[in-house]
């Protein structure tokens, strides 16, 4: 394995453990459209208020580690997405600091002001995620120089909309679960009929944006399904996808919840294994396709890059499952909460 | 308009509106290890209640700045491709490292710090802060090599039409990196040390919690007048004389010396005019400028003359941003004397006009940091690499003038917005002070 691959797949392991950890405090937020009671909107922003700001440093890392790794994709598609970009860093701008501002003011309109944007703040990244993955999947517009050559509107095609309403529906799903951990028996029986729901329409729109990647990016199947690592991660989604209802009927929340995060992981892996060993499939011509050769840093850097990554990210995990674990149970309101 | 132009007004605007925050975070980050290292040595519920009120601010004040960096780490790619792509192999990796060695540590240990007072043990939540204290710090080490290294790249070979790793340590401690980091989180100390002791006054004046205050007051000025002292000498003067040395153009741009001289004064004051450029109404101190940078009050001093018109900086704001700089950085000595001199004599109390100078203050070291990036990033023009990579060849290629505009007006109605309600939010901590514990929590 060389050191190209094995940075295809921590930038794999950054997205996953990003749509994992921000996936749910995202979910969270949009869920938070749908509550009215302010002691519940409360439980709701204090049921990540001490770790939604290191999940997003996954967000963070994943683009630092894009840069250091495959510097043409980052200056590719962030300048290809110029906009859409810009869309995103404002509403992740909101949202970061509405859980400081809203409960600093005791005004009704200043708490709804804040309700909102947090709110919106959370269901349009979680949007774009999926319009970005998609937009991958089917491939950019990039020609023989990896130059992008599309616009904002090229963005917003039905396929990449439809993978945006599937990471939508996954993450607000993902939270709804996370939720069903920090709340007690009043709040969580209203979650509970949301989940059966949600779990129907993630499978839906899974299963259509499946169907229709066969026509929009038929490339993607070739050869992958000879391949045994994609039948083990097919296997595993599909597992975890069944036994999250299953969990959730017999009460064991916190195993409901690893599924869905096994199954994030899945559906991500899964992508990753058609994709590559491209970064960005070009629309034009696969030939002029980004990928983990043509759009590396040298050697050397990877190497360095490894060993840093190597040092870093054990301390990392370290210590979050120390903080996690401090925060773990019900949400109880204090003089400190937001 | 000209992309270039653009991309730079917005990179300004959005670099110069995130920098308010972070220095605010790392001065009162560390102000709070001591402040909340006293609690817990000396048992004493006062410090305690201090943290907290100190540590409301910080999580507002970090709030914004963690919204306002994600920006930054997005905008080489979305503005600056063609830099991203030159430069990618080496500058990619501290902002990576940046993240996995700084961010995850403060941003977990933030909420630790908040929240968790009483999940933990005393020990654990003073080891809490001590860790945002340190990650803040890390995360300005790995930026100010990031920008160090525009300024005096090293350990690179330019290969295949791009910059390439030669040697990661070179590039990591490249000619300018240590002391820009000393030079910038003194910058930020002194800036947390003046929100301590503007806040502290205005509790003393307003008569709020008037015997807490006093205890911060008392740390805010010790601490205050020594990394204002540091940050002149040998902070500052080692700055200088790195330029000197290793950008000799940019330093003869902001010591305002348009011809090259033996022996040459340093301008204390004086408008620069232009073309050609000249400074009028100036007062110079003989062959200083030569002893400061070179150690020998005869030794040459390159001017402006000595290099190519295309090569030079803008002459008239690096003049006035890095002397303005200078003269804050001047007087936060001078006050910090003064109140140590008054402190020591227990007579800071009384002082009135003093306390109320320190409200007023509270903004003053931000000024000073926003004019000391000034000078060092227009400096470099018009360079994004110095001497290597031009800033009009760096800018993305296919990102037309009209979405770089609608993405200014975006983030400059934004910033508006968020930058006033921070003051509204900071303005109604401050005067709602302090809260007393009550006699149930002391005994939690």
């Amino acid at each position: 394995m060389d050191l190209n691959v094995i940075w295809f797949l921590l930038v794999g392991v950054l997205i996953i453990g990003y749509a994992i950890l921000d996936g749910f405090d995202l979910g969270v937020g949009v869920l938070y459209l749908f509550v009215k009671d302010e002691n519940e909107k409360r439980i709701y922003l204090n049921s990540i208020g001490p770790i939604w700001d290191g999940n997003e440093v996954w967000l963070l890392t994943g683009g630092g580690a894009l840069f250091a790794a495959f510097p043409v994709v980052y200056a590719t598609v962030f300048s290809g997405f110029y906009l859409a970009f810009m869309l995103l860093l404002a509403s992740l701008i909101f949202r970061a600091i509405s859980f400081e501002f809203r409960g600093k003011v005791s005004s009704q309109g200043w708490k709804k002001l804040w309700d909102l944007l947090f709110a919106i703040g959370s269901l349009l990244p979680s949007i774009l995620f999926g319009i970005a993955i998609g937009n991958i999947l089917r491939g950019l517009p990039i020609n023989m120089q990896g130059q992008y050559l599309g616009s904002f509107i090229d963005l917003l095609n039905p396929y990449s909309i439809l993978v945006g309403l599937v990471s939508l529906s996954l993450f607000t799903l993902h939270g709804a679960l996370y939720l069903t951990l920090k709340t007690g028996d009043e709040i969580r029986n209203k979650i509970l009929p949301w989940i059966s729901k949600l779990w129907i329409i993630f499978i839906l729109l899974y299963a259509m944006a499946s169907f229709f990647t066969m026509f929009e990016a038929p490339y993607l199947f070739e050869g992958v399904l000879n391949n045994f690592l994609f039948w083990i991660l097919f296997i595993l989604m599909l597992a975890s996808v069944i036994m999250m209802p299953v969990f959730i009927k017999s009460g064991k929340y916190f195993m409901a919840f690893l599924s869905s995060s096994i199954m994030i992981a899945a559906m991500i892996g899964l992508s990753a294994l058609s994709l590559f060993p491209r970064l960005v499939p070009s629309r034009i011509s696969l030939d002029f396709s980004l990928t983990i050769y043509n759009s590396s840093s040298s050697q050397n850097t990877l190497m360095t890059m490894l060993i840093i990554a190597l040092i870093g990210m054990p301390l990392v995990i370290a210590y979050t499952f120390f903080i996690y674990r401090v925060f773990k149970g019900k949400v109880v309101l204090t003089k400190e909460s937001y | 308009m000209d992309v270039v132009l653009l991309s730079r007004i917005q990179f300004a605007m959005t670099v110069g509106f995130h920098f308010l925050f972070p220095p605010i975070s790392i001065g009162l980050a560390w102000l709070l290890v001591i402040i909340e290292g006293l609690g817990w040595r000396r048992k004493d519920e006062a410090y305690i209640t201090l943290g907290k009120f100190f540590g409301k601010i910080l999580a507002l004040t970090f709030a914004v700045g963690v919204a306002t960096g994600i920006v930054m780490e997005f905008q080489f790619g979305t503005n600056w491709a063609e830099y991203s792509k030159f430069v990618g192999d080496i500058f990619g990796a501290p902002l990576a490292a940046e993240g996995v060695f700084a961010f995850f540590l403060e941003s977990g240990f933030l909420g630790l710090y908040l929240f968790g007072r009483n999940k933990v043990s005393k020990g654990v939540h003073f080891f809490s802060i001590i860790m945002v204290a340190v990650g803040a710090t890390i995360s300005a080490f790995w930026i100010i090599v990031a920008a160090s290294w525009m300024q005096t790249p090293a350990g690179y070979i330019i290969n295949n039409g791009r910059a390439e790793l030669v040697n990661f340590w070179a590039a990591v401690f490249n000619p300018s990196t240590v002391i820009r980091f000393f030079h910038t989180v003194d910058a930020a100390l002194i800036t947390g040390a003046f929100m301590v002791a503007g806040v502290s006054s205005y509790l003393i004046l307003k008569g709020k919690e008037i015997e807490l205050a006093k205890k911060s007051m008392k740390i805010a000025v010790i601490f205050g007048l020594i990394v204002s002292l540091l940050e002149l000498f040998p902070l500052g003067h080692e700055s200088g004389r790195e330029v000197a040395k290793d950008q000799p153009a940019k330093f003869a741009a902001i010591q305002g010396l348009y011809s090259t001289q033996d022996g040459a004064p340093l301008a204390v004051f004086a408008v620069p005019v232009m073309p050609p450029p000249e400074l009028k109404a100036k007062i110079e101190i003989p062959r200083l400028l030569s002893w400061l940078a070179f150690g020998d009050p005869n030794a040459k001093v390159l001017g402006i003359d000595q290099f190519p018109q295309e090569d030079l900086p803008p002459l008239f704001l690096t003049f006035v941003s890095y002397h303005n700089m200078v003269v804050l950085g001047m007087l936060f000595i001078l006050i910090m004397l003064i109140a140590f001199y008054y402190l020591l004599k227990n007579k800071l109390w009384d002082k009135k006009k003093l306390l109320r100078i320190f409200v007023w203050a509270i903004p003053f070291p931000l000024f000073a940091c926003e004019l000391g990036w000034i000078a060092a990033e227009v400096g470099r023009q018009p360079w994004i690499v110095y001497n290597v990579m031009r800033t009009k060849d760096a800018v993305s290629a296919n990102v037309p003038a009209g979405d770089v505009i609608f993405s200014i007006i975006l983030f400059a109605f934004i910033y508006l917005f968020i930058g006033s309600l921070y003051v509204y939010l900071l303005f109604k901590e401050i005067k709602h002070g302090p809260e007393m514990l009550t006699v149930k929590e002391v005994h939690e």
